[in-house]
């Protein structure tokens, strides 16, 4: 696969338009592999509409158009064949948990289900290393049989980040991960992240501008469907900004 | 808050246009009190008319169960001969399998045709023909039954003496195909339903996992629905049990052990219809055909509780 330069996502004069409306335009981003890409801004600025392009969930939202390009790991991912194979390499996280109406267990081994493993034991493994890896597994051991959907919205969460990694990701992408969850197991949360870094690229959208401090190297900042500024994310948090507005949301001034 | 609590404790303070409302019944009170009682009166009658119904059901059945009725005879002898005057017999064994014959054949029929309907409306048809599709639906449950049973008898009736050569069109095959064409599009609507209250973020979730949209409606949405579903299934059952004009139409309305399709039974619910003008009220022929009434109330009710109960399950989750 051609990797250029170490680049897992590149972003070329992106569009995005339901309908009539632009929601975003003019989006160029380069993001490297093995780094925490962070995305802030408030809401309507056009983050999630990102997140959809890339993995292909444009196809399922109503009047959704885009134009420019995105390419994955150097591929094109509007010419790809396979939109299921480029889904399954890209984990997502959405804003509220979605522990699917099954068994703990077997929400963790849908992915690799639909992959086609069926041995038992290889999907033990998968469900007891991804478990460990969310931090949910101590929680969850004595009960993996019992129903996803009643866990607390913060082991809910772990577990929708347990399930994206089942997928064994090359690109986790977490939208806004900590808004149903307590500061505590946002902090755990926030400590995996740092850890899965060294195993695959992680885009984080959040709206709490700390935690894109906290975790990222470098910082996008959206605002109204317009990508503001990037930049590291030190320079940004020390004034040292391109565009006064990025100043002004970080300092909380707006937003 | 000064005012309010100046109003409360000073009670001379008469000039407060404010305490007197408190302790005056408008008109709004009065209409809110007559609304409530009248819904409550429509929503208990509804109830008391179906106890009253079973009662009167029961009353013209209890002589025949308590003096005449052999249960073992009842319920195993295949001969129905009510009119034989010197020693009637009121078995209504053929009768009840010529009912679950029917409608077990409906149900093969009307169940994978409904079910895959309602995924198709739920989850591939978009914008106008997913709504053409569920008014045509709505459409179909609304055809009357007796009209079904001038299909059968018209059309189906010759298509399957030549297509399968047999001396009579009218038998199980016919009344099977009839009664699951009636029973599909109620089945239809109700499955649909259920498929649309499954949550758009698990079809999500579901896809942003790599699912191809099969894996996601086999692995995800059907599971999620599979209660409601299940419910849509046993209301089709309670149909196909209660159905009497087609049934009557369509099977031959004859008494018989079927032993294939092409046999002509009888239904339960045919044979009240056929024979209660004709008996004299209070004979025997009269309280046996109630006690049928009644043993079908049972099963109906049964089926339509448990769906009822099954359906409630997926709520409550």
């Amino acid at each position: 696969m051609v990797n250029e330069n170490g680049i897992k996502l590149k972003v070329r004069n992106l569009e995005i338009s339901y309908g009539d409306t632009v929601a975003l335009s003019g989006v160029n981003l380069d993001i490297h592999e093995h780094e925490i890409f962070g995305i802030i801004g408030p809401a309507n600025s056009g983050k999630t509409s990102l997140l959809k392009a890339i993995n292909r969930m444009d196809q399922f939202t109503k009047g959704m158009h885009y134009s420019g390009d995105i390419h994955f790991s150097g591929r094109d991912v509007r010419h790809l064949k396979n939109i299921y194979a480029l889904r399954s390499r890209i984990g997502v996280v959405f804003p509220l948990p979605v522990g699917l109406p099954m068994s703990i267990y077997d929400n963790v081994a849908l992915s690799p289900r639909l992959r086609g493993i069926k041995n038992k034991k290889e999907l033990d493994e998968i469900v007891e290393r991804c478990l460990t890896r969310a931090a949910l597994l101590d929680e969850v051991k004595d009960r993996l049989h019992t129903l996803g959907s009643l866990l607390s919205g913060g082991q809910q969460q772990r577990l929708t980040i347990a399930r994206a990694l089942s997928q064994e990701p090359e690109l986790l992408i977490l939208d806004e991960f900590s808004i149903a969850v307590d500061p505590v197991t946002t902090m755990r949360i926030e400590d995996i992240l740092k850890d899965l870094k060294k195993d695959m690229t992680i885009i984080l959208v959040t709206n709490l501008v700390q935690q894109a401090r906290r975790l990222a190297k470098r910082v996008a900042f959206f605002l109204n469907g317009e990508c503001v500024e990037i930049g590291n994310t030190e320079d940004l948090f020390t004034g040292k900004t391109m565009d006064q507005r990025t100043t002004d949301y970080i300092q909380g001034k707006f937003g | 808050m000064e005012d309010l609590n100046s109003i409360s404790l000073n009670s001379q303070n008469e000039k407060n246009i404010g305490s007197d409302q408190l302790d005056q019944r408008n008109l709004d009170w009065y209409i809110d009190k007559a609304v409530s009682m009248i819904v409550f009166i429509a929503g208990i009658s509804a109830i008391i008319f179906i106890v009253g119904i079973f009662l009167f059901i029961a009353k013209e059945g209890l002589s025949f169960i308590i003096k005449d009725m052999d249960f073992t005879e009842f319920f195993t002898s295949p001969y129905w001969e009510p009119s034989d005057e010197d020693a009637p017999e009121y078995g209504i064994l053929a009768l009840i399998l010529g009912t679950a014959s029917v409608t077990g054949l409906a149900m093969l029929i009307a169940i994978p045709f409904s079910l895959g309907t309602a995924i198709y409306i739920s989850e591939f048809a978009t914008g106008r023909t997913k709504e053409f599709l569920k008014i045509l639906v709505e459409l179909l449950a609304a055809i009357p039954s007796v009209v079904w049973g001038f299909i059968g008898l018209t059309i189906m009736n010759p298509i399957i003496i030549k297509l399968f050569n047999v001396p009579v069109g009218l038998n199980i095959l016919n009344a099977g195909v009839i009664l699951g064409l009636m029973a599909a599009p109620i089945m239809t609507s109700i499955a649909e339903d259920t498929l649309k209250a499954v949550p758009d973020h698990y079809r999500e979730a579901a896809e942003a996992l790599g699912a191809t949209k099969w894996q996601m409606i086999y692995k995800v949405v059907l599971p999620a629905a599979k209660n409601g579903l299940l419910g849509a299934v046993l209301l089709g059952v309670g149909r196909g049990f209660g159905e009497t004009m087609a049934v009557l139409m369509a099977t031959g309305h004859s008494i018989n052990i079927p032993t294939s399709i092409f046999d002509s039974v009888r239904a339960l619910t045919a044979t009240i219809a056929a024979e209660l003008g004709e008996t004299a009220q209070g004979s025997e022929h009269y309280g046996a055909l109630f006690t049928i009434g009644i043993f079908l109330f049972l099963i109906t009710f049964i089926i339509n509780l448990s769906a009822d109960l099954i359906i409630r399950g997926v709520r409550k989750k």
